[in-house]
């Protein structure tokens, strides 16, 4: 693998003060590896608590049919809206960008598919339609991003009302149900022959192309060179425009496709589907070692971190705690993520200096900051 | 020589001063847009104007001013607070119940939410400027907790007009001479802000933060304790947005309040302050708050069917948002252009 | 700023009765691994520019980060009128006299310039109140007394690089200093830019303030100071009165060696590889035109802002042109982004390699390949060792130092990252390479290193277009010169005719030589 992707979600800094090691003495699967080792482990960690303390609590938790277990069964198919838009959202909260109508274009796809579905229009022709309908929502925040240099924030905020806005007027208040059942059991049925969610099977599926497409490929070492230096990267004959408005349509198609699954594990669109999701995705991503400013994160990361916030929930439902106590967690969670490894290293540099006998109120040089 | 220099520079400081005044005038466009538009909106539907009407919208707008106050200053050091909804809903059940319970008198009750309100501020100030963690995703995550603390205190019940003093809600439809005592509330704190942001030496600092935090740092500016005072500020504001909107509305849910973040984000933004920190005011934050409302009020009146609201809603912020950089794109050319060569 | 010495003094006699405003007094200093300082001490005597020179790396922003209470020293102390002094940070040194205006200037772009002179000590009334029109007329008066129009009310953002210095210098009187650090300033400055600058700091000077002048450029240091510090590998090495040490004894203090600079070998001039006709971009240049042939260096030469990175940017396909045309072995060519550019063969090294030129967190081999993986790995998957070893051949080609191609880019010195940029490039297999300001901020060393490189490119065939504001880089390294004047081309000089001051008069915009100057 050839990305030297350091997976800590603290901010950036630069290991030239820190004794002139270098900080990526390899290259490939190992350095993936050893670099992702941080974090990633301390999430298999937490997951291997989480599924400890869900043990305790009822032996119910994990079962042989481990995927069909009432409750870490439930919570997993639950989640896979939000991961899949999660591995979308990764490469662009790694260019710098990040897009936040997301959950909107789920309520818009999914009003999309409804309004065909009921007019007659078979899935097979309005899946691909609502696809279509998303990557035009996607290239539309692109557009904005990069033609205008508006900032993705703003532009995303605007098409989080303006999606849903056009879901409403799509669909209005009523709502469509009453899917083909060939379709329905792909949103909350399983792989025949195993107890394997098909939904499941999906994400996992998406995950390794993006995890290849990523940590493999060329684009993906042109996406970690965007968010690293954007400037350089288009010195360097990136085609940084282009690749960030194609990233952007990827999340507009993968949205779409959530909300077709949202809407088909339900059996039912209304134009509200999605509400409050994105919230969750941007959680994923930063769990699961994504910096928020960019230029770092990893696919296995958040794949983790859906597992370890699946896992989270069905510990806490177990437990009796109601899904908003839930979302308290969660938002705990979050904060904690973020700042333990950073307490981690603000510890190590203290135990630096005692060890080397002073206690003066030192400046460490500013990262990058060139040491004379 | 130098002399050409010296001109050549001061061509480009006029420029300068264009783009000054050019912000400057963002408030007065908006204000502006606001007399047209309300002027095209009251021909087609007289009653837009009316007090009736224009009461309790401009009363809601106010409730939203005043947060995007607080979130303004948040916005100029560079930062975001996404928790404010839930600050809102949770002060606003808070007091709510603490009048329910007849616990405390009804201005003391008030204190507390806006007290409440201070302290959910600090905790944000403190996990950003504290705790260094950047503020999009601390304050997602204390939007679900604050969310989650007032679900723990409602505790499944809610807060009906019975629970309530006598009256309580009246202070919301209250006016003098037309204009809602709210409203009143309002343009006092955006004064005072404003007064604050411009011609107080802390009130630069925000500003400086958000400029270049690295250069405020080299002046010896304490960057993290003015971003502190930025969220904590924030909170005060959205505690007494939420103790109003425990007035406006009387009746209380442990999900009150939700989804206002949006709106009050966008107003921020509509209103001219800039996303990258360091510039806009916060008469421009309470006026595209105003402008908001005011939109979606038209609206209605104007008859546009009832799904193509939130549509119309997110086209004007987008739009609002596209011109502003729109107009700084072409500046900058312009300013490039006009160089000596 | 009082002025305590005897007016009886004799002239260089350093029987002062007061001691300094500012010293060093044997400090070291350490980061980690890098003995940046080894018992240095230094003076700044009022009323006297003082010279600091070295290498990069000999430890001068150290020096200056010291004064600026950035950093603090290990052992030894800084000394202020003859009291060590334990300075906590910026605002300390600055309560106590001390004004440094470092290379990068730090102002708010959002904020007026009046606001950015005073920002941290503006004219507040009661309860912190600030008085705007106060502040502006202060500002005004120091504007004043430099002989600069500035105007105060003005945004600082889309101001010059020369505009802001020149606010930065205004923040430091208006804290009436008593000693002004000056690291660098004159970098990003065009030569008139310079001279108001120099204007500024001898006034200043003749005030009594202490001056401390930091800078590669050894003319300015003759130009401008009285005393000169070398400094080299942390260590000080001399301090002596400009008017007894030459350009030569200050390089080979600064080296501790004999150095030939500028090794150009003879190279074979082919065939016109890039023919550049009457290009255009208003607001930028007008009408320049000018060929590169296979083997041959041509120098652009031209004062900061005279439109050089402006027409290399075209050439580049970052910007586009309004009118002329570009040939390219005889065709047409139009390049609408830097990739199209590349793939044509055309590279450009940029100015300034943190901003445009390196990544940081990827490797030197990840650097490296940057430009070509598209083309390197043609089924999209990357293989590392194929990265590693192409970086390899490179690295020893240039002669990178470094503990291996995975080293982050950000470990290596700035000699070392400009060779990797270059190397970058060179992967690219250009047939055109268009070189901006190569050896700025690069020490003597590496920039000999640099240089030759250059001239063995040449030889190898390439066409190479040098933009360089160091007069005798340009001179010694061209076979032509182009010198632009205000987006023209005022002059085109071949090598045997070449001066200093041919190219200055040109690039000045005069005439000829001998001709009145017109302006």
């Amino acid at each position: 693998m050839s990305q030297p992707s350091d997976a800590s979600p603290a901010p950036t800094q630069a290991p030239v003060a820190a004794g002139g090691r270098p900080g990526n003495p390899m290259s490939g699967a190992r350095a993936l590896l050893f670099a992702s080792a941080r974090w990633e482990v301390l999430l298999v960690a937490i997951l291997a608590v989480l599924i400890w303390a869900g043990m305790r609590i009822s032996p119910f938790f994990i079962q042989p049919d481990f995927w069909n277990s009432a409750n870490f069964g439930a919570s997993i198919s639950g989640t896979m809206e939000v991961a899949i838009m999660a591995l979308a959202m990764t490469p662009i909260i790694i260019t710098g960008d990040i897009d936040l109508s997301v959950e909107s274009m789920v309520g818009l796809s999914g009003a999309v598919l409804g309004v065909l579905w009921a007019a007659g229009i078979p899935l097979q022709v309005g899946i691909p339609i609502v696809l279509v309908v998303g990557m035009v929502g996607g290239l539309f925040n692109g557009l904005l991003v990069t033609r205008w240099g508006l900032p993705a924030l703003v532009v995303t905020l605007g098409t989080l009302a303006l999606y849903r806005g056009l879901a409403n007027a799509v669909l209005g208040t009523s709502y469509v149900t009453n899917f083909p059942s060939a379709f329905t059991a792909f949103g909350f049925g399983y792989v025949p022959g195993t107890q394997v969610p098909w939904t499941l099977l999906a994400f996992l599926l998406l995950a390794v192309v993006f995890a290849v497409v990523l940590h493999l490929t060329w684009i993906g070492r042109q996406v970690f060179a965007i968010g690293k230096n954007k400037d350089a990267a288009r010195y360097s004959g990136v085609r940084v425009a282009g690749l960030r408005t194609a990233l952007f349509a990827v999340s507009g198609i993968v949205a779409a496709f959530a909300g077709i699954v949202l809407a088909l594990r339900y059996n039912s669109v209304r134009s509200d589907n999605g509400t409050g999701l994105v919230l969750t995705v941007v959680m994923i991503a930063v769990l699961g070692g994504v910096d928020i400013n960019g230029g770092k994160g990893t696919i296995p990361g958040v794949v983790l971190a859906v597992f370890t916030l699946a896992a989270l929930q069905s510990a806490l439902r177990l437990g009796g705690v109601s899904s908003e106590y839930q979302n308290v967690a969660i938002g705990l969670l979050l904060i904690v993520s973020v700042i333990a490894p950073h307490l981690a290293r603000q510890f190590r540099v203290l135990v630096d200096r005692v060890r080397s006998g002073r206690h003066r109120p030192v400046r460490d040089p500013v990262p990058g900051e060139v040491v004379r | 020589m130098a002399g050409n220099v010296a001109v050549a520079s001061n061509e480009r400081s006029r420029a300068g001063a264009l783009i000054g005044g050019l912000a400057r005038s963002r408030e007065l466009t908006l204000a502006g847009v606001i007399v047209v538009l309300s002027a095209i909106v009251a021909v087609r539907a007289p009653n837009f104007l009316s007090t009736d009407n224009l009461g309790p919208v401009t009363t809601f707008a106010a409730i939203i001013a005043i947060a995007a106050v607080g979130e303004a200053l948040v916005i100029l050091t560079k930062n975001i607070d996404l928790s404010v909804e839930s600050t809102i809903g949770v002060v606003a059940f808070t007091v709510g119940l603490i009048l329910k319970e007849q616990a405390l008198p009804v201005p003391v009750a008030w204190a507390c939410g806006v007290g409440l309100g201070l302290a959910l501020g600090m905790c944000n100030g403190v996990i950003v400027a504290v705790l260094r963690v950047p503020s999009i995703v601390a304050t997602l995550g204390t939007l679900s907790i604050f969310r989650g603390l007032c679900f723990v205190v409602a505790n499944g019940h809610e807060i009906n007009l019975n629970d309530l003093p006598d009256g309580y809600t009246n202070a919301a439809s209250q006016d003098f001479f037309g204009v809602p005592l709210f409203v009143f509330l309002a343009i006092a704190i955006v004064g005072v802000a404003a007064i604050v942001l411009r011609y107080t030496v802390v009130g630069r600092l925000f500003y400086a933060v958000g400029s270049n935090a690295e250069a405020a740092a080299t002046i010896g500016v304490r960057s993290r304790l003015t971003v502190f005072l930025a969220f904590a500020l924030s909170g005060m504001l959205a505690g007494v947005a939420g103790v109003l909107w425990g007035i406006n509305y009387g009746a209380i849910y442990a999900n009150s309040a939700s989804g206002q973040s949006l709106a009050v984000i966008a107003g921020v933004v509509v209103g001219g302050v800039s996303i990258a920190g360091g510039s806009g005011t916060v008469v421009g934050a309470a006026l595209g708050a105003l402008f908001l409302g005011l939109i979606n009020n038209a609206l209605i009146l104007l008859g546009a069917p009832q799904e193509w609201l939130q549509l119309i809603y997110g086209a004007v912020i987008l739009f609002a948002v596209s011109t502003d950089a729109l107009i700084q794109l072409r500046t900058q050319r312009a300013r490039a252009r006009s160089r000596i060569r | 700023m009082s002025e305590n010495r005897p007016t009886n003094v004799i002239e260089g006699a350093v029987s002062v009765a007061a001691p300094p405003p500012a010293a060093l007094a044997d400090v070291s200093k350490r980061f980690a691994a890098t003995q940046a300082l080894s018992d240095v001490s230094l003076d700044l005597l009022p009323g006297e520019i003082h010279a600091l020179v070295g290498e990069n790396g000999a430890g001068k922003s150290t020096v200056v980060k010291l004064f600026a209470g950035i950093y603090q020293p290990d052992t030894g102390s800084v000394v202020l009128d003859g009291h060590p002094v334990l300075l906590h940070g910026p605002a300390h040194a600055r309560s106590l006299g001390i004004a440094a205006v470092h290379q990068e200037p730090r102002l708010f772009p959002d904020l007026t310039v009046a606001e950015n002179v005073f920002m941290g000590h503006a004219p507040a009334g009661r309860f912190g109140s600030i008085h705007w029109r106060e502040m502006r007329r202060s500002a005004d008066l120091i504007f004043e007394s430099l002989s600069v129009r500035m105007d105060s009310a003005a945004v600082v953002r889309g101001l010059s690089m020369a505009d802001q210095q020149l606010i930065e210098i205004a923040k430091a009187l208006s804290l009436d200093a008593r000693v002004l650090i000056l690291d660098e300033p004159t970098a990003s400055l065009s030569t008139h830019e310079v001279e108001r600058l120099f204007d500024i700091v001898r006034q200043t000077r003749d005030r009594g303030v202490a001056v401390l002048f930091v800078s590669h450029r050894l003319e300015e240091v003759f130009q401008l100071c009285e005393r000169a510090t070398v400094l080299r590998d942390g260590r000080h090495v001399i301090t002596a009165p400009t008017s007894e040490l030459t350009a030569g004894d200050l390089v080979r203090h600064m080296v501790g060696r004999s150095v030939s600079l500028f090794p150009r070998t003879a190279a074979k001039i082919g065939d016109v590889l890039l023919d550049v006709r009457a290009l255009t971009r208003v607001g930028a240049f007008r009408d320049i035109s000018f060929s590169v042939r296979a083997g041959e260096i041509v120098g652009l030469a031209g004062l900061v802002g005279a439109g050089r990175t402006e027409v290399a940017r075209v050439l580049f396909g970052l910007d586009r042109a309004d009118t002329g045309e570009v040939l390219l072995d005889g065709k047409p060519v139009r390049f609408k982004t830097p990739s199209s550019a590349l793939r044509a063969g055309v590279a450009y090294v940029p100015e300034d390699r943190h901003l445009d030129g390196l990544v940081e967190g990827f490797s030197i081999a990840q650097n490296v390949t940057l430009p070509i993986i598209p083309r390197l790995f043609p089924r999209l998957f990357v293989r590392p060792s194929r990265e590693r070893s192409l970086a390899a051949g490179y690295a020893e080609r240039l002669r990178i130092r470094s503990t291996g191609m995975d080293e982050l880019i950000e470990a290596l010195s700035g000699g070392n990252q400009q060779k990797v940029v270059i190397a970058k490039w060179l992967a690219t297999n250009p047939r055109v390479l268009i070189l901006d300001e190569p050896t700025r901020g690069v020490d003597i060393g590496a920039k000999v290193e640099v240089h030759r490189i250059i001239s063995e490119l040449a030889a190898s065939g390439l066409g190479i277009v040098l933009i360089s504001s160091d007069l005798p880089e340009v001179l010694a390294m061209s076979d032509r010169i182009m010198v632009l004047h205000e987006g023209r081309m005022s002059a085109e000089i071949p090598r045997a005719e070449a001066s200093e001051e041919r190219v200055m008069f040109a690039a000045t915009g005069q005439v000829a030589e001998g001709a009145s100057s017109g302006g």
